[in-house]
């Protein structure tokens, strides 16, 4: 079981494909507990595939994958029962569950994992929403009834249901307005400093990067690399140099 | 599905005292005030009353984990505490709790209205009987302007083939809807000419009339049951394909973006499905006929000792070619209302993936239901015509 060494996630020769072309080329990775790590890369170099792989939904060809100390990669339900609790997945499209409302989605992990009562589920609910930013009159309405931003609004609300210590986020700005991206930020913000919260975020905006991220991973060529952005602006290798200086990368770490 | 408790370990169970002491109030909270202890605490708390209190004070200095749930519980306690009327004299937390805990109590929890739904009752039952009525009939009138203008753009690609008439589709269509299907139909028809074959011979037989056999089985395939089971099987294959193509299309705003780049979207997606599967069904409908007595042809043999070229003597006296047609010539009218309906119910899907699936379903039920209806309509309007 879990010794506690300061790491939330540890990643060790992990190797992923498809079709006879290899993404992930034995990556090591670690995440400390209460820091925002954020990936990016290319299109295609497999950001969302090492997410998904961390929580067990994608099994990787070969390679380790603790979370607090529990194997993912080998994932069996039992194994993995109670790290669902621990952790909150928010993903692209914020994948709420069409035939439930808001607030029946957002009470999903509640139900499953606690013995709330339905009042105290609502009240928690109404929190959500709220942290999230979404109008009260969202709550009974489906998925269907909303905009895209606001899909994903519920899908962290969703995600935060349980006060996780762990949220992994695919994309979390996309398709937000710049305001409601800066409250996000600083949403997360605040959540990790009251929760020490660990985040793992792919992300490609560059100001919630700035914003947020502790560390920066970069996917390339099956690689990673990792350190903090003043780090990585001094890397060698071109994509890694044009991204971190390029018009924009330079107009959102120099503001 | 409410689940056991959770599995997580909780290092220190959270706590709470009240201890009263005259009209004052003093709450003391400890240990973790995390989630898995939300329930436990939320009883505890709700079972303290505020009533004859008129000084309280809420210490959560020895709180050692909180996240928004225990913090919620504890800006609640503070809510109700002056709600009863009584003065919240001190609210301690742990100075690195303070941002959530301002953070939580900055929020509006009561009064945003209504958290789900209201459940449906007698009045909301007749409402919905309602808005299904209108929904029906407006939907009526949506199909028969789309008739309409389905009509009016195949009968143009019929007469006026403009360049951009997308041939290519419409030979796609006649091969995905016609020629793919050939094995299923083939096969049902051949076991249905089996089953009937077998049950006619069973009956004609008491009458010393097995021969009629061959009759019956030419005439009911040909006229009737081929027509209808090719239809029905297509109406399924197809007419479910058709809106699940269309209503793809449309949740991935593909027809948008034909609409804003100057393309018509009956022209390019319905037009050659119409056309396509006119041609397709009266063949395979053709197909069936025969296929279909075959079936019977085989099963006479063994059933009635009928050798093939007696069978196929008998069949020439049983039918004409005219016994053919009023088989054939139904198969283009299911087919451009099975195209109609797949088509149209595709166009009518909404941006999300259920709606697919809904429209999907009600393309198939409403087009085997105008299948049959159509039929019996033919059948009431040829025995007029003396057919």
């Amino acid at each position: 079981m879990a010794k506690d060494d300061g790491i939330a996630i540890r990643i060790r020769g992990l190797v992923n494909g498809f079709g006879g072309k290899v993404i992930h080329d034995h990556i090591d990775l670690d995440v400390k507990k209460a820091e925002v790590l954020a990936v990016v890369g290319g299109s295609g170099t497999g950001k969302s595939v090492l997410l998904r792989s961390i929580v067990g939904l994608n099994r990787p060809l070969s390679g380790s994958i603790r979370v607090f100390g529990q194997e993912t990669a080998q994932i069996d339900s039992d194994s993995l029962r109670g790290l669902q609790l621990r952790w909150g997945v928010l993903f692209q499209e914020g994948a709420l569950f069409s035939s439930l409302t808001v607030a029946q989605n957002i009470q999903v992990p509640m139900r499953r994992w606690t013995n709330m009562s339905q009042e105290l589920m609502d009240e928690l609910t109404a929190i959500k929403l709220s942290l999230v930013g979404l109008p009260a009159d969202a709550a009974p309405k489906f998925p269907s009834e909303l905009s895209g931003g606001m899909k994903k609004r519920a899908g962290l609300a969703r995600a935060l249901a349980l006060d996780p210590e762990l949220l992994f986020l695919d994309e979390p700005t996309s398709g937000l307005d710049p305001i409601s991206a800066d409250h996000f930020d600083a949403l997360i913000k605040q959540l990790r400093e009251s929760l020490g919260l660990t985040v793992f975020m792919v992300t490609h905006d560059l100001d919630s990067l700035k914003a947020t991220a502790d560390r920066i991973a970069v996917l390339i060529g099956g690689k990673i690399r990792t350190g903090t952005i003043a780090d990585l602006s001094k890397d060698p290798d071109p994509w890694i140099h044009e991204y971190f200086t390029g018009p924009r990368g330079h107009a959102a770490l120099n503001a | 599905m409410r689940n056991l408790p959770s599995p997580i370990l909780v290092n220190s169970p959270a706590t709470l005292r009240a201890d009263a002491t005259g009209s004052s109030l003093r709450l003391v909270a400890g240990g973790e005030w995390t989630v898995p202890e939300a329930p436990r605490m939320d009883t505890a708390l709700r079972a303290i009353g505020f009533t004859g209190i008129r000084e309280a004070e809420i210490d959560a200095n020895a709180v050692t984990m909180l996240d928004s749930s225990g913090a919620w519980l504890f800006v609640r306690a503070a809510h109700e505490i002056q709600a009863s009327g009584c003065r919240l004299v001190r609210f301690a937390v742990p100075e690195r709790f303070r941002p959530l805990i301002e953070a939580i109590s900055g929020i509006e929890v009561e009064g945003r209205g209504a958290m789900h739904p209201a459940s449906p009752r007698f009045g909301r039952s007749v409402e919905r009987l309602g808005r299904a009525t209108v929904e029906v009939l407006r939907q009526g009138y949506d199909l028969v302007e789309f008739l309409g203008r389905v009509t009016v753009e195949t009968g143009e690609a019929i007469l006026a083939p403009r360049r951009e008439l997308p041939l290519p589709a419409f030979f796609q269509q006649i091969e995905e809807t016609g020629l793919t299907a050939l094995p299923i139909v083939g096969l049902l028809a051949f076991l249905l000419g089996v089953v009937l074959t077998y049950q006619g011979a069973d009956q004609l037989k008491r009458f010393g009339a097995e021969v009629y056999t061959i009759d019956f089985l030419a005439i009911g395939f040909m006229r009737e049951i081929g027509g209808l089971v090719t239809a029905i099987i297509v109406a399924g294959r197809s007419g479910s394909a058709f809106t699940a193509q269309i209503g793809t299309m449309r949740v991935n705003e593909e027809t948008d973006a034909m609409r804003t780049i100057g393309l018509n979207t009956t022209e390019i997606l319905v037009v050659p499905r119409v056309l396509g599967l006119m041609i397709a069904l009266p063949l395979l409908t053709f197909f069936a006929d025969v296929v279909g007595i075959i079936g019977g042809m085989v099963m006479t043999y063994f059933d009635l000792g009928i050798t093939f070229p007696a069978f196929l003597r008998e069949l020439e006296g049983a039918i004409t070619l005219k016994t053919l047609m009023v088989g054939l010539v139904k198969a283009p009218v299911f087919a451009f209302v099975i195209a109609l309906v797949g088509c149209f119910e595709g166009m009518r899907v909404e941006r999300n993936a259920a709606s697919v699936g809904r429209l999907t379903t009600r393309s198939v039920v409403e087009s085997i239901f105008l299948i049959i209806a159509l039929d019996a309509g033919f059948s009431v309007l040829f025995s007029m015509l003396g057919i």
